[in-house]
C-alpha cells in the first residue's frame, strides 16, 4: 500500500481535474429532521471505555471501585469511621456455575454503615448520569462528577439486564428501604421497578448491589490489588473482602482516626475561564458586581473586588448580569492580571504521614518505610497536596528465604543471580488507588525523573529504578485532573510535577540514608564474613604446605581473634542483629517517621500489628494543637504540629530499638533536624 | 623428569616460607602480609650500562585482614599451595593446570576461590618475583610457541634434535629451554634471526633461507615466548650470534623487539636472563616503504589506540636513541603502518630474495 501510495504521489498535482460540486442529495430539511438531542446516557452506552468498562476485567473493577469510593465518600462526610464490605460473587448465567476462570457474570455488593440516603433521591443516586452532591462544589472527595455508580448501574443494565439493588437506612429509628431501579437511557431518567420496606439487619447505611458481566483474575489492575491499596492509603477503613474464591480477608482499622474533614471552597479566581465566569455572573444572587466578586470568590476582599473593577473598568455598582461580551472578557482579563492570595488549603485533607506510614507498614514487607506530606500548593487556582511514602526491602521471612537457597558451586562464566525488580508505583488520587494507565500518569512520569542512583538505588534509562521497593504518591486536590473521565491517570501540569518531584527526593534523601547505613554495617559484617570463610582456606593451604603437621585449630583461632581487633566485630554483630540485640517483633526493621532519619518506630505501629493505636492519646493532642494553630494558617500549622507531635512521641516512647540506635553516633538525629528545618 | 635435586628443594623451601609467614604472623597477633615487587613501569629502571630493564626496589603490601586484599592473599597462599605440590610430585604443568587445581568453591558459601585464570596468572607472576624463582623452577610452562629451524643440534631429554634436517616444520621451542632441559649440541650458524609472525617464518624456512645465508630461523608467533627469549639469548650468549629482529612495522612491533632487546615492563626480574640488550631491529622501518617501493595503497592507516601506543614508546628510556625517535616520528607522521605481510605486494619470494638480503648486505639495521 505504502508503494502504492508513493508512485501515485507525484500525479495530483499536474492532473488534478477540476471539483465538481456533488450533487446535493440530502436537503437542510431532512437533515434537520434527523437532528435530535442525545442522552448522557445514550452517548455513554455507546462510550463506556470513556468511563472505564472498556473490557470485562477492567469493568468489574471499575464497578467494584465506583461503589466502595461512594461509601467512603458518604461515611466520611457524616463523620463516621467507614466500615465496608465487599462481595464478589460470580453468577450462574442460567446453567450451572462454570468455574471462576470463566466466569463471566458477577454480582458485587458493596455495603457500608454510613448514613444512608433519604428514600426520595435514591432512585436518582443511583439511576441517572450526572446526577450527586459533588459536581457543584469545590472540596475534596473520592467521586467529582456523579457519573460513577450510576454508570455502574447502567453497565450491569445493558450486559446483564439485571436491575440494581439498593437497601438504605438512614437510622436505626427508621425502616430500611429496598429499591430495585433501572436507567432510561434516553431520557436519563431512573425508572423504579420495586420499592418497599424491608427488615435489615443493619442499623445505618446503604447496601448496593449490581450484577455485571465481567472477568475475574488475581494479579496487577485487578480487584484485589485495588483493595489492598486502598487499605495502604484508608488506614483508618475498616473492610471485609469476599472475594469470588469464596476466600474472606478481613482489614482491620489500623488508624483510629477520621482524616479531618476537608472544607468545601468557593472557586478561585484563577482557576476559572471565561465560559465558567460568565455562568457565574449570570448565577450569582448577589447585586452588584463588587458583590459578586467578594462573595462567590475565594481570596477576594472587598477591596480587592473593587480594584478588579477598576482595573476592569467596569462600576463596581453594575449589576452582574449585565456584563456580558467585551466587558466580561476585560473582567477576565483584569482578574487574571491582578495578584490575588493563593486560594485557603484547609480545603484538603491530606492522609497524613503518620497514617500513611501505618498503611504502608501494614499491607506491605519492607525494612524501611518512610512518608512525607508536602506543605499544599496550588495548580490553576485549585490547592493540592502531594503526599509520597516508600516502602524498601523484602522484610524478614523474604529475606530468611534467600538465605535458605543452598550454595551452588559456579562455573566460570556463571554469576551469582541478581533478581531485577522494579519498583511498584502505587498511585492516589484522593485516596483512591489509580490501578490503570500508569504510563500516562504525572505521578509515574516523575518517578521516572528522579534520579534515584543518587539514593544509592540503580535505574537503568528511562526506567523505573530497581529493588524490592513500592513508591507510594497521593495526590489530594479539590479537583485532581485526571486525563479521562475513568480517572485513570493524573494529567501532567508543571506545578503538579514540581511537587511530586520534591517529595519523592525527600523520600529518597531518606532511603539513601537508611541505606548507607546499613551498607556500612553490612561491609562490616561482610569483612567479617569474607575473613571467616577465607580463614579456613588459607589454614588449609598453609597446612598442606607444611605438610600436615600444623596444629590448624591454634592457627585459625588465632586468626580470628586477628580478625576481631582488625573489624571491630562486636559492634558488627549488635548492629546486625546478630547477638539477639536487635528490636523484637520487627527484626531488620526500621521505620523512619518524618522527625529525621534516625527515626523510631512511631507509638501506633511499633506495639503489635494487630490491634495498633491507641484509640486517643498522642493522636488527640495533635488535634488539639492542630485547633490553638489553625488561625496562623494551615501550611505553618502543618509543620510545627508535625515535629511537636515527633518530639512527644520520643519522649514518651523509648522503643525497643533504642539499643541499636546507641550504638549509633549520636549526633545524627539532631543534625537531621537541623537539615530539615533549613 | 631429570632435575637437580638441589634447586627443587630450594624453591621448595621458599614456598613453604609463605605458610611460615602466616604462622609467624599470626602468633605475633599481626597482620599476615607478604612483600610483593611491584610489577609496573613505576618500579622498573634502565639501566644503560647493561642496556636492559631492571626491577627497582618498590613493594607491595597484600596483607590478610584487608577487604580488598583479602582474597587475593588467601588465593596467593593456594598457588603456594599448589606450586609445592608440583615440586614434590617433581610435574611440569601449565598456568591453566594450576587454575583448575587451585579452584574450588569455598565451603558453607557458593564463592569460587578464583574465578577465572585471569585471577590465578597474576599470582603465580607474584609468587615468581616475590619468591625470586623462575618459572620454570616453580615448574608451570607454557605452551610450545615457537619454531627453529637452522644449523643448529640440540638435545632435549637425551634426543639429539638437528634442527636442520626437520623439514618446514622445524623444531617446536619448549618453553623451558634452560641447560638442564635442552643443552646445544652443535651450532655452525652465524647469526640468528628472529622473526614476529609465523607467516614470514614458514616463507623463509620453505625458501630454506638460513641455508643460504647459514642463520637460525626462530619465531614466536607474535610477541615471542619465554622459550624463544631464552633460546635467542643462549644461542647469542653461549654462541656469540648476533640477533636480529624483523617484526612489523606498528608500535606492537617496536614493543616486540624492545622485550627481546632489554626485557619487559611486567617481567622486569627476568631481563637478566632473557634480555639481549645488542639485538638489532633489521625491519620493518618506517624508511623502509620508501626504500624498497612499497606502494602507500598497502599501508594501513594508524588508529588511535596505536598512536596513542607510539607516543607512549616516544617516551620509555630504552627508546630514547635520536635513530629510534625518528624511526617512531616518521611513523607518525606518515600516518600509516606496514605489515611484513605488505612486502607480498611485490612478490611472494620478496622478503627472502630481496628485501632481507638487501637489508643484511647494507647492514641497514636499528640498534
Amino acid at each position: 500500500m505504502a508503494l502504492a501510495t508513493r508512485s501515485r504521489k507525484p500525479s495530483p498535482p499536474k492532473t488534478s481535474p477540476p471539483p465538481t460540486p456533488p450533487k446535493p442529495t440530502v436537503s437542510a430539511v431532512e437533515l434537520g429532521a434527523r437532528q435530535r438531542e442525545i442522552s448522557v446516557s445514550e452517548f455513554f452506552t455507546k462510550n463506556r471505555h470513556l468511563l472505564g468498562f472498556d473490557n470485562p476485567r477492567k469493568a468489574l473493577l471499575t464497578c467494584v471501585k465506583e461503589a466502595v469510593d461512594n461509601a467512603l465518600d458518604a461515611c466520611e462526610e457524616a463523620g463516621i469511621l467507614p466500615e465496608v464490605a465487599v462481595k464478589v460473587e460470580a453468577v450462574a448465567n442460567g446453567e450451572s456455575p462454570p468455574p471462576l476462570s470463566q466466569a463471566t457474570r458477577f454480582r458485587i455488593t458493596v455495603t457500608d454503615n454510613g448514613p444512608g440516603i433519604v428514600r426520595q433521591q435514591i432512585p436518582r443516586i443511583f439511576a441517572k448520569l450526572l446526577y450527586g452532591s459533588k459536581f457543584h462544589r469545590l472540596r475534596m472527595s473520592r467521586g467529582q462528577q456523579g457519573i460513577g455508580i450510576s454508570a455502574a448501574g447502567m453497565y450491569g443494565q445493558l450486559t446483564t439486564g439485571k436491575p440494581v439493588q439498593i437497601t438504605s437506612r438512614t437510622s436505626a429509628k427508621t425502616p430500611a428501604h429496598y429499591f430495585e431501579v433501572q436507567i432510561d437511557t434516553k431520557k436519563n431518567e431512573p425508572r423504579i421497578l420495586v420499592e418497599k420496606q424491608i427488615a435489615w439487619e443493619h442499623p445505618r447505611g446503604i447496601q448496593v448491589s449490581i450484577e455485571v458481566e465481567g472477568r475475574y483474575q488475581k494479579g496487577r489492575a485487578s480487584v484485589d490489588e485495588y483493595i489492598e491499596q486502598t487499605i495502604i492509603a484508608n488506614p483508618h477503613v475498616k473492610l471485609t473482602y469476599l472475594s469470588p474464591e469464596g476466600e474472606t480477608k478481613e482489614y482491620p482499622r489500623t488508624f483510629h482516626e477520621l482524616p479531618p474533614a476537608p472544607r468545601e471552597i468557593k472557586p478561585h479566581p484563577y482557576g476559572i475561564e471565561l465560559g465558567m465566569l460568565l455562568k457565574m455572573l449570570q448565577d450569582t444572587k448577589s447585586h452588584w458586581l463588587s458583590g459578586f466578586l467578594a462573595s462567590d470568590f475565594s481570596r477576594v476582599s472587598p477591596h480587592l473586588a473593587e480594584d478588579i473593577c477598576k482595573a476592569a473598568k467596569l462600576s463596581p455598582r453594575a449589576r452582574p448580569r449585565d456584563i456580558h461580551g467585551e466587558a466580561a472578557e476585560g473582567l477576565y482579563k483584569a482578574i487574571q492580571s491582578t495578584k490575588i492570595m493563593a486560594p485557603p488549603t484547609n480545603c484538603l485533607s491530606p492522609i497524613g504521614e503518620k497514617a500513611i506510614l501505618s498503611g504502608v507498614y501494614q499491607q506491605i514487607k519492607g525494612e524501611f518505610y518512610t512518608a512525607v506530606t508536602r506543605p499544599p500548593a496550588v495548580y490553576r487556582g485549585n490547592p493540592f497536596v502531594i503526599e509520597a511514602g516508600l516502602a524498601y526491602g523484602r522484610g524478614p521471612e523474604q529475606a530468611g528465604e534467600g538465605q535458605e537457597k543452598k550454595p551452588v558451586a559456579l562455573a566460570e562464566g556463571e554469576q551469582q543471580q541478581d533478581d531485577h525488580e522494579l519498583a511498584r508505583v502505587i498511585r492516589y488520587a484522593n485516596r483512591v488507588p489509580l490501578v490503570h494507565q500508569q504510563s500516562a500518569c504525572a505521578i509515574y512520569k516523575a518517578v521516572l525523573d528522579t534520579t534515584w542512583r543518587t539514593y544509592g538505588v540503580t535505574q537503568s534509562k528511562g526506567a523505573l529504578p530497581a529493588g524490592p521497593m513500592v513508591i507510594f504518591v497521593h495526590m489530594a486536590s479539590v479537583w485532581v485532573p485526571f486525563t479521562s473521565e475513568s480517572k485513570e491517570a493524573i494529567a501532567d501540569y508543571d506545578e503538579i510535577r514540581k511537587e511530586i518531584t520534591l517529595a519523592l527526593r525527600e523520600c529518597g534523601r531518606r532511603l539513601g540514608a537508611f541505606l548507607r547505613r546499613q551498607e556500612r554495617a553490612q561491609s562490616e559484617y561482610r569483612r567479617r564474613d569474607i575473613f571467616e570463610l577465607y580463614i579456613e582456606e588459607v589454614v588449609d593451604a598453609c597446612n598442606r604446605l607444611k605438610g600436615g603437621k600444623l596444629p590448624t585449630k591454634k592457627l585459625k583461632e588465632q586468626l580470628h581473634k586477628i580478625a576481631m581487633t582488625r573489624t571491630g566485630g562486636e559492634k558488627t554483630d549488635e548492629v546486625l542483629g546478630k547477638t539477639g540485640g536487635g528490636p523484637e517483633g520487627l527484626p531488620h526493621s526500621i521505620i523512619v517517621t518524618p522527625e529525621g532519619i534516625e527515626g523510631e518506630v512511631s507509638v501506633s505501629i511499633a506495639t503489635a500489628p494487630t490491634e495498633a493505636v491507641p484509640p486517643e492519646g498522642a493522636p488527640g493532642e495533635e488535634e488539639k494543637a492542630a485547633k490553638r494553630t489553625r488561625p496562623k494558617g494551615r501550611a505553618r500549622h502543618e509543620e510545627s504540629g508535625k515535629s511537636k507531635d515527633a518530639r512527644a512521641m520520643r519522649r514518651v516512647k523509648p522503643t525497643p530499638r533504642h539499643k541499636t540506635d546507641a550504638s549509633k553516633p549520636a549526633g545524627t538525629p539532631r543534625k537531621s533536624a537541623k537539615r530539615r528545618k533549613a | 623428569m631429570v632435575r637437580k635435586n638441589g634447586t627443587s628443594r630450594a624453591v621448595e623451601k621458599k614456598l613453604v616460607g609463605v605458610a611460615d609467614l602466616v604462622i609467624t604472623a599470626a602468633e605475633r597477633r599481626k597482620d599476615p602480609t607478604l612483600a610483593i615487587p611491584v610489577r609496573s613501569l613505576s618500579n622498573i629502571t634502565f639501566n644503560e650500562h647493561k642496556g636492559m630493564i631492571e626491577m627497582g626496589k618498590g613493594k607491595q603490601a597484600r596483607s590478610f585482614f584487608n577487604v580488598g586484599m583479602a582474597k587475593k592473599f588467601m588465593q596467593t597462599v593456594l598457588v603456594a599451595d599448589a606450586l609445592c605440590e608440583l615440586q614434590r610430585a617433581n610435574l611440569t604443568t601449565s598456568l591453566r593446570e594450576v587454575y583448575y587445581r587451585a579452584k574450588h568453591t569455598i565451603k558453607d558459601s557458593n564463592e569460587n576461590t578464583f574465578d577465572t585464570q585471569d585471577e590465578s596468572d597474576p599470582v603465580i607472576e607474584d609468587l615468581e618475583v616475590t619468591l625470586e624463582a623462575l618459572r620454570e623452577e616453580l615448574h608451570v610452562r607454557a605452551e610450545n610457541a615457537g619454531s627453529v629451524a637452522g644449523p643448529l643440534v640440540l638435545v632435549d631429554d637425551g634426543d639429539r634434535v638437528d634442527c636442520a634436517r626437520l623439514g618446514k616444520g622445524g623444531y617446536s621451542v619448549p618453553s623451558i629451554v634452560e641447560p638442564e632441559f635442552v643443552q646445544i649440541k652443535k651450532c655452525t650458524a652465524d647469526f640468528v634471526l628472529l622473526v614476529e609472525k609465523g607467516t614470514q617464518w614458514n616463507r623463509l624456512s620453505e625458501d630454506k633461507f638460513w641455508r643460504k645465508y647459514n642463520c637460525i630461523l626462530l619465531t614466536g608467533n607474535g610477541q615471542p615466548p619465554r622459550g624463544v627469549r631464552r633460546l635467542a639469548r643462549r644461542l647469542h650468549e653461549e654462541k656469540r650470534l648476533p640477533v636480529y629482529v624483523l617484526v612489523d612495522n606498528d608500535p606492537w612491533g617496536y614493543y616486540i623487539y624492545s622485550v627481546i632487546k632489554q626485557g619487559s615492563i611486567n617481567l622486569a626480574f627476568e631481563s637478566q636472563r632473557m634480555a639481549i640488550p645488542k639485538a638489532k631491529f633489521i625491519g620493518l622501518s618506517s624508511g623502509d616503504p620508501e626504500t624498497y617501493g612499497l606502494p602507500r595503497n598497502v599501508g594501513i592507516k594508524l588508529n588511535d589506540k596505536d598512536i596513542t601506543r607510539a607516543r607512549e614508546l616516544l617516551n620509555y628510556h630504552w627508546f630514547q636513541k635520536k635513530s629510534w625517535q625518528e624511526e617512531i616520528k616518521r611513523m607518525l607522521t606518515s600516518g600509516l603502518k606496514y605489515e611484513l605481510d605488505a612486502l607480498a605486494n611485490k612478490d611472494f619470494q620478496y622478503l627472502t630474495k630481496k628485501y632481507l638480503p638487501r637489508k643484511l648486505k647494507e647492514k641497514d639495521w636499528l640498534d
